[in-house]
């Protein structure tokens, strides 16, 4: 059985689904109860379930460490950060806390938690409303960083991440929770943490991208001016990351283009191109590409635009990787 | 085994104008007729702006915009006690502190209309603060070089009831105290935190006590009274400049939504928001204005006049800037001096995507267009 929802609504599904199937499952943050969230996630979830679903006071220090407090002894709590640039309030508890416990315990204790944030540009929003942090989390050992590109994979993704014994950042693609309409397993669904899927299959290049950049991608080596059959990988789990599949798709492909959203320095690319030349280097026959944002702080929206890659600067790296 | 009490607080509560129009003489501040009708004047084209801005963001000709109507004498009383010469850092619903310093409309609207332009600040004033609450420690830290320098002057910063709960407000609050730093801590109490009810962000009887645990003073005013406002804020600046700084909890209600992305019938009652129609803060000072023969219908009908023409001339000069927006601009201010890959990536830019689809630089604003009508005026007592 499927059903045909957005990806805000897939992941509602899936904390419905895992608060009724585990009592120690538990939802709070700012605005999450009565409003059911600034993007309606959490919608009517604390009518289902009144005593597991909180409106926690505007502190994300204190949503972050009582996760913590909460993870260790029992709880797992599903932590929402009302937007992801708000997270640095409260980043300590992260990088001090949740990602070390169970190395700084010796295994002895855990934190279960799933904190869950919408990020990323492309809905006109406020100044830091729109920024991409994943290299950010991904330089954190002990914590893993999912992000979901669509609906299906959203809710099996979420499933996972609250199951998962350890701190799992979710991130959300707030320009994709309304995209579309797409089908989604009902009842139990789950898609594993650290595993990239090949959304589509080619000979020429590979283009690897995640979360919104990955519908400009697909509309990328859709478009007819293309003149390539492009592989796509939609990494799905930035850290730990599924080097193998693109590793895989790369050897077959001998190009490969990396696409993200955040800005280039230091961004998961230089990650991502760090592990072709490892282990992939001499099945290439151009050097990697990337299309990223700038090296600027995201600006607002009057130039989002100019600074979010698109289908046509993918395009025109894609075209680069081709012609090298 | 002894037990004693070491310590007790208590917190005032202070209104000079009260919700029939009556003016209590020992509280308010005195003020001649000139400038109680621009204390009106300034409320008025605040709440004009905020309808203005709100319709024009339902157009989609601007985005999120964050209203304060309801708030206009917590904002205008405290704004005009502060000295044009201090500081002023605002949050980010501070549309009418923003014009009580003298700051343009059109400014005020490039900012929703998502363009830098508009935090390109004038005088001594911060761009709002989108991040709850962390802007109270740049308050501080003004206020602390105040002190260090030697200089009777004060910052004055502005946050929500919500922002209290953040640690940042609790740092600023201490680190001041410690510091002797000259800074005044205006907390709009306006009862709601997007859905949270003040009730629900903390067990606190009164937001003005926080500042008990930070060893500085704290005192409740009511915020839909612009004339307790002003004295309030005018004694606590008066403390603030010779280093005891001091916690303002401004009781008001926040009329509108949280912002335009919100819809407060989800979360509260319309007997709630029709509750506070006899407290609205310009219904209660027109009262009392006319009853003193300061304003009457004449008056205050030329007043609305030159409020709509002016905001209408803004409007229009915000779409005019508008439309030379320079997209590769946003390379240009990273760095005082641009570093050799953000001059590289600037020029890939611009080989790419053109420096933009509507201008060239040549065409883009000036600095000094972009901070044309932006000469600060704000009034110390
Ligand atoms: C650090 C941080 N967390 C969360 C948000 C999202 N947010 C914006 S406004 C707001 C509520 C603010 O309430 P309050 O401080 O009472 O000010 P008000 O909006 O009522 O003026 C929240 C949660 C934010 N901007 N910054």
């Amino acid at each position: 059985m499927a059903n045909e929802i957005r990806l805000v609504e897939a992941i509602r599904q899936a904390l419905d689904e895992e608060m009724g199937r585990d009592d120690s499952v538990l939802v709070y943050g700012e605005d999450v109860g009565v409003s059911g969230g600034v993007f309606r996630a959490t919608k009517e979830l604390r009518d289902e379930h009144p005593d597991r679903v909180y409106d926690a006071p505007l502190a994300e220090a204190a949503i972050l460490g009582l996760g913590v407090g909460l993870g260790a002894t029992g709880f797992r709590p599903v932590a929402e950060i009302q937007f992801a640039s708000f997270v640095y309030q409260g980043f300590h508890q992260l990088q001090q806390h949740a990602a070390r416990l169970r190395s700084r315990t010796r295994g002895t204790l855990g934190v279960p938690m799933t904190i869950r944030m919408p990020y990323g540009g492309g809905i006109r929003a406020l100044e830091l409303h729109s920024e991409s942090f994943e290299a950010g989390y991904a330089h954190l050992p002990g914590l893993k960083t999912v992000v979901p590109s669509n609906p299906a994979d959203a809710k099996g993704l979420l499933t996972s991440a609250v199951r998962d014994p350890d701190p799992v950042v979710f991130l959300e693609p707030t320009s994709r929770y309304r995209a579309s309409r797409e089908s989604v397993p009902e009842g139990e669904h789950t898609v594993p943490l650290g595993e990239a899927n090949v959304v589509r299959e080619g000979e020429d290049v590979t283009v690897v991208a995640w979360g919104a950049m990955l519908a400009e991608a697909l509309s990328a080596v859709d478009d007819g001016d293309l003149d390539a059959d492009a592989e796509v990988v939609d990494l799905r789990t930035v850290s730990p990351m599924d080097s193998k599949t693109i590793l895989n798709s790369v050897r077959k492909t001998g190009r490969c283009v990396v696409v993200h959203e955040a800005p280039r320095t230091a961004g998961l690319a230089a990650e991502i191109i760090a592990r072709i030349n490892d282990d992939a280097l001499y099945y290439l026959e151009a050097p990697v590409e990337r299309v990223t944002g700038y090296d600027v702080p995201f600006p607002l929206f009057a130039r989002e635009e100019a600074y979010r890659p698109d289908a046509e600067r993918i395009r025109r790296g894609i075209e680069r990787a081709l012609s090298r | 085994m002894t037990r004693e009490r070491v310590a007790e607080f208590s917190v005032e509560y202070v209104q000079a104008l009260d919700e029939s129009g009556e003016v209590d003489s020992a509280e308010a501040p005195d003020l001649d007729d000139e400038e109680l009708l621009e204390l009106y004047r300034l409320m008025r084209l605040s709440r004009r702006m905020d309808e203005r801005a709100v319709a024009l963001q339902r157009r989609g000709e601007l985005g999120t915009y964050a209203p304060g109507v309801g708030q206009e004498a917590a904002q205008v009383g405290s704004a005009t006690a502060l000295a044009p010469e201090e500081w002023m850092v605002p949050s980010f619903r501070e549309g009418a502190a923003f014009l009580a310093r003298g700051a343009p409309i059109h400014r005020i609207l490039w900012y929703a209309m998502g363009m830098e332009e508009g935090a390109e600040v004038a005088g001594p004033n911060f761009p709002p603060s989108i991040p709850v609450g962390s802007q109270a420690l740049h308050a501080a830290g003004i206020g602390w070089g105040k002190e260090i320098a030697g200089e009777e002057e004060a910052a004055l910063v502005y946050f929500g009831d919500g922002a209290t709960s953040e640690g940042d407000v609790y740092e600023a609050m201490n680190v001041a105290g410690a510091l002797d730093a000259h800074v005044v801590f205006v907390c709009q109490n306006n009862q709601w935190a997007i859905s949270t009810p003040r009730e629900s962000q903390t067990r606190a009887e009164t937001i003005a006590q926080k500042a008990v645990a930070a060893g500085i003073e704290g005192v409740q005013v009511d915020g839909n009274d612009v004339l307790g406002t002003r004295a309030v804020t005018r004694d606590a600046l008066e403390s603030a400049r010779q280093g005891d700084p001091v916690l303002i909890e401004a009781l008001t209600y926040r009329r509108s939504m949280h912002t335009t992305s919100d819809d407060p019938r989800v979360y509260r009652t319309e007997e709630e928001e029709t509750g506070w129609d006899a407290r609205d803060p310009i219904v209660r000072f027109e009262q009392y204005l006319e009853a003193e023969s300061i304003l009457d219908e004449e008056r205050a009908a030329d007043i609305a006049e030159d409020i709509e023409a002016l905001i209408a001339d803004e409007i229009d000069r915000a779409k005019e800037g508008q439309k030379r927006v320079v997209p590769a601009e946003m390379f240009d201010y990273v760095f005082a001096e641009p570093t050799p890959e953000l001059r590289r990536q600037k020029a890939e830019f611009e080989r790419e995507e053109g420096d933009g689809e509507v201008a060239t630089p040549e065409e883009g604003m000036s600095g000094e267009e972009r901070a044309g009508g932006g000469e600060v005026s704000g009034r110390g007592e």
